[in-house]
Formats: C-alpha cells, structure tokens, sequence
C-alpha cells in the first residue's frame, strides 16, 4: 500500500464518516435530489412521448382524410371524388374503403389486433378519400373548397394536431427547464448548508490538520466526498423511483385498454441506460457543486 | 535554519505589526522571543507558518525561500515545522496515542512507521502510561505534552512555541521547559515566544526582545528584562 493509496483511503474514511455523523441534514439532502430527478425523469418522458406522436404523426403531415357518411350513395362518392381531384394542389387521391380502413388499423395496433376481432361485421369505420397534397400550404384550400358537401361526414387533417402537439411539448419543455433549475439551485442550497455543518463540527480537527501540514486536497476531501455521496445516492434512489414508477404506470394505463396511447409512450426500461448516467452525473455534479460553495464560503485553509 | 531579512508586516486594518526584523537562527539553536503584549512576536511565528504573507522583506526556512509560494506548497512548508499553541488544541474525541498518530496520518505515514514512531515520541514526553486516555482525563500540563509530541512526531528541523506555558503554572511550566529542552538537545531549532520571565532567566539562552515590532535587544545568554 503507498502513500496516496493510504491518504485516499483516509480522505474516503472521513467523507463517509461525516455523512453517517450528519445523517438528519443529509437526508434533507438526499431528498432535494431524489425530487430534483424524478421530476427531470417525468418532463423526460413526456417530452420523449410527444416527440414520439409528433414524428408518426408528421408523417401523414401532408394528407387530408375526408370521411363518408356511411349511407352515402354511390354518385356522391364519385361526385366528391371528382371535386377533390379538380382542386389545386392534390397530387393523388385514393379511396379507402371501410374493410380497408379495418384492415389496416389491425396492422396499425399489430399484436393488439386481437382486440378488434368481432367487429368486422359491424365495422364502425367510415370510407374514406385520402388526399396527398403537393405541398401543406394547399391543405387549408382545399379543406375549403369540399367542406360542406353532401355525403361528408368530417375532414380531418393533422396541421392543427402537431402545431398543438409541439406547443404542448415546448410548454413542457420550457416549464420543466424552469422547474428544474430552481429545484437544483435549492438543491445545491440544501448540500452546501449539510456540508456546512460537518465543516463546523470539524473545524478544530481543520484547523489542527492545517499546522501539520495536510494538503488542501487532503482537507476538503472529505467534505467533498460527502458531497459527492449525498448525490450518488439521490440518483440512485430517483433512478430506481424513474424506472420502476413508470413501468408500473405504463402497465395501468395499458391494462385499462388505452393502447392507442401506449403505442406512443417511450416504452418503459427503454431509457434506463441514458436516465441512469444522466441521473448520477446530475447527482454527483449537484452534490460537488454544494460542497464546493460550502468550502469556499465556511472553511479558508 | 531561520532567517528574517528586513522582514516588515502591515496588517490590513493598518497595524504595522513588525518594522524591519532582521534575525538570523542556525540550526539546533535555541531561542526566546520575549517582549510586552501586542509587540508582534504571535506575528513573527504567523509569517514562519505562512499564516501571514510579510509585507516586505524576506524569509528563509531550512534552506528555502518562503516568502512568496503558491498555495498549494505551504503544507509542505508547515510539514517542516512543528507547532505548539497557548491553548494545546488537541482533539477531544481521540485519545492520547491517536492525536499523536492523527498528525502522521494526515501526511500518508505507513501504519507501521506510526506504530513504532508514536510511543517513542510518547516516551519523550513522559506520557508512555496515557497514550489511551483521552484529553479530558489530562492535566494541562499532560495537553501541553501531547501537544509538543504531535508537533514533533513528523520529526521537523524546527519546533515554535508560542507561549507554550502561558496557561500552566510554574511548577507544570518547567516540566514543559525540561522537554523542550530534551527536544531542542537532539538537534530540533525551538522558536519559543513567552512572557515567562523567570524561565527565560534561568535557561540563559538566546533572547529576542521586541517593542513595537521592532528589536530592541538580541543577545547570547539573554535574561527577559534588564532592570532600571
Ligand atoms: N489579524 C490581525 N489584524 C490586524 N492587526 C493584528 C492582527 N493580528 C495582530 N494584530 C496586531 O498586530 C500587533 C502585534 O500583534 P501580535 O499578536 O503579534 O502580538 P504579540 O506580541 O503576540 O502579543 P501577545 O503577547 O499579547 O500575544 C498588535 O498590535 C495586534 O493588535
Ligand atoms: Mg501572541
């Protein structure tokens, strides 16, 4: 064993010891933390989650899905269909019927098939056109000149839907920066003012150390360390909280049927990986952060 | 070992605490800092200890220049010097052996080394039969005596003392006297700052009088005040 073996173990030894002596401010500590991440964890996810719907919906960003009334005639269908085609801007139209449209959401929700067996004979979808535009810009024309004609049951076109959809998740996204910026400056707060007490309980040990000659790193080590533990274990807590609340959360919301959300949600577990180093390195960083305030302000070495 | 060279420090608020110091100390002596409360001698020992930055001038410790340093090498400068205060400042919750031991961990000593080298120093102090008492159950000469054993466990070339009696009375005093005596015999430079005029006497050592942090007197075999 050498020298800076038995010095680091040293500095290891008080950083761990100073955390048991000051458990009461360093649960306080801990807990800042843990909220800090489970709330960094949630706007995470619904941001994932939106941007999910966003860019599945994009897709269809430039189609517009006119519905039928289902006792429509025959001649009103190809009299819409005729008006469609006329109108600027529509680079193809194709004719979804209601098997079709069956078909293909069966395809859409894959192994959840199974949950519209039966319903082929009462097959509650529409037929449908499916306009592709020659560019978004005509959608809003073209919406004007069909809306109103016989036979149409709605018009549905996703301009609307992602512009929402983007706000929303930018209004998350802002917010949520927000909130967690605050929430890490309290945290680093609450850290330094935990640190700050060992510091005060140490200050003779500190002060004595200094006339023998340890080093800086030797003297502030522990506090550090202290620090740096505190954080560690608020990520490990929030990653654990992050994963396992929201595996559980998933389950709840798929077992009541909405699988329609679900096929959106980030799939639980998926960002385990990322959460968790994301995670520490924000624990870790905020736990050295409030240490380092606290040294700077309450100990001159 | 030691040497002030026109050495002056003005404090922020303005106190010219020292005006021109100029000492030279050779290894192994032994030496008195005598003069009236106030006269700069506690500012002396900060600057060998780079507690305080000297205003002007230079200082030279066991060969090195130490008046202008970086940070981060004045734990080594302290390393060589070894400290004892008026208020012994030992840790309450350790016992005897382990603030002696507390300053050669600080510093990576291998626990063997720290075995071996705590009870000799223990023995030199007279306290073989207390290394694990702790500091409540001592006297103030037994604090006193640990302080001296941790400030020379790391073995430095030169030991300070500032007022090292001031809190005992004079019987306590002199067995202090008796072992920084054994110390300073074994080659170790004592600094020793005091107001204890009958210790300084009888010792007939090397006298540094200061008076408002000027020398007024430095001499072999010195007494602590001439009388009118
Ligand atoms: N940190 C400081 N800031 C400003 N002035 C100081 C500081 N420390 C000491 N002084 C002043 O410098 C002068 C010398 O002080 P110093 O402590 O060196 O005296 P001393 O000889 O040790 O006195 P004593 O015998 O009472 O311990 C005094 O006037 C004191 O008030
Ligand atoms: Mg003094």
């Amino acid at each position: 064993m050498n020298m800076s073996f038995r010095i680091f173990k040293n500095v290891l030894k008080q950083g761990f010891q100073g955390m048991w002596r000051n458990r009461g401010m360093g649960i306080a500590s801990v807990g800042s933390i843990t909220a800090v991440l489970i709330i960094l964890g949630m706007v995470l996810i619904m941001i994932l989650s939106i941007n999910n719907i966003v860019s599945e919906t994009q897709s269809k960003f430039d189609e517009i899905q006119v519905f039928l009334e289902d006792d429509i005639k025959e001649k009103n269908i190809d009299t819409i269909g005729n008006k469609i085609k006329s109108s600027d801007g529509v680079k193809d139209v194709k004719f979804l019927t209601k098997d079709e449209a069956m078909k293909d959401m069966k395809e859409d929700w894959g192994e959840e098939g199974g949950l519209l067996e039966g319903l082929e004979d009462e097959n509650p979808l529409p037929n449908s056109y499916i306009i592709q535009l020659k560019d978004i810009e005509y959608a809003d024309a073209v919406v004007e000149n069909i809306k109103g004609m016989k036979g149409i049951e709605e018009v549905k076109y996703y301009r609307d839907i992602i512009e929402n959809l983007l706000s929303t998740a930018n209004y998350i996204r802002i917010t949520g920066v927000i909130i967690i910026i605050i929430l890490m400056a309290v945290s680093v707060f609450i850290i330094s003012n935990t640190i700050k007490i060992t510091v005060t309980a140490r200050k003779r040990e500190v002060n004595i150390m200094k006339y023998v000659g340890a080093t800086n790193g030797y003297i502030r080590g522990p506090f550090i360390i202290e620090g740096i533990l505190l954080g560690l274990i608020g990520a490990i807590l929030s990653i654990l909280i992050v994963n396992y609340g929201y595996d559980y959360l998933f389950k709840i919301i798929n077992e009541k049927l909405y699988v329609i959300f679900t096929v959106y949600l980030v799939a639980p577990h998926a960002l385990l990986k990322d959460i968790s180093i994301m995670f520490i390195a924000i624990g870790v960083g905020i736990g050295t952060l409030g240490s380092l305030v606290s040294l700077k302000r309450f100990l001159n070495v | 070992m030691i040497e002030f060279i026109n050495v002056s420090k003005v404090y922020k608020n303005g106190t010219k605490a020292l005006n021109d110091i100029n000492i030279s100390i050779d290894k192994g002596e032994f030496v008195f800092i005598v003069g009236h409360s106030g006269a700069g001698k506690s500012t002396l020992i900060k600057l060998l200890l780079k507690e305080v930055e000297p205003t002007s001038g230079k200082i030279i410790l066991d060969g090195m220049d130490i008046t202008k340093v970086k940070n981060r090498k004045i734990p080594y400068i302290r390393r060589k010097v070894g400290v004892v205060f008026q208020d012994f400042r030992l840790l309450p919750n350790k016992t005897v052996y382990e603030n002696v031991a507390f300053a050669m961990e600080i510093i990576g000593a291998h626990p063997a080394e720290i075995n071996r080298r705590v009870p000799t120093v223990l023995n030199m102090v007279e306290l073989d039969d207390k290394a694990n008492d702790y500091p409540d159950q001592l006297s103030g000469g037994e604090h006193q005596r640990v302080a001296i054993a941790r400030a020379i466990v790391n073995n430095p070339p030169v030991l300070i003392a500032d007022e090292p009696t001031g809190n005992l009375d004079p019987d306590t005093a002199w067995e202090i006297m008796k072992i920084m005596k054994n110390i300073n015999r074994r080659g170790t430079t004592v600094l020793m700052a005091t107001h204890a005029k009958d210790i300084v006497d009888c010792m007939k050592r090397r006298v540094v009088a200061l008076e408002d942090g000027k020398i007024v007197r430095d001499e072999e075999k010195g007494v602590y005040e001439y009388e009118f």
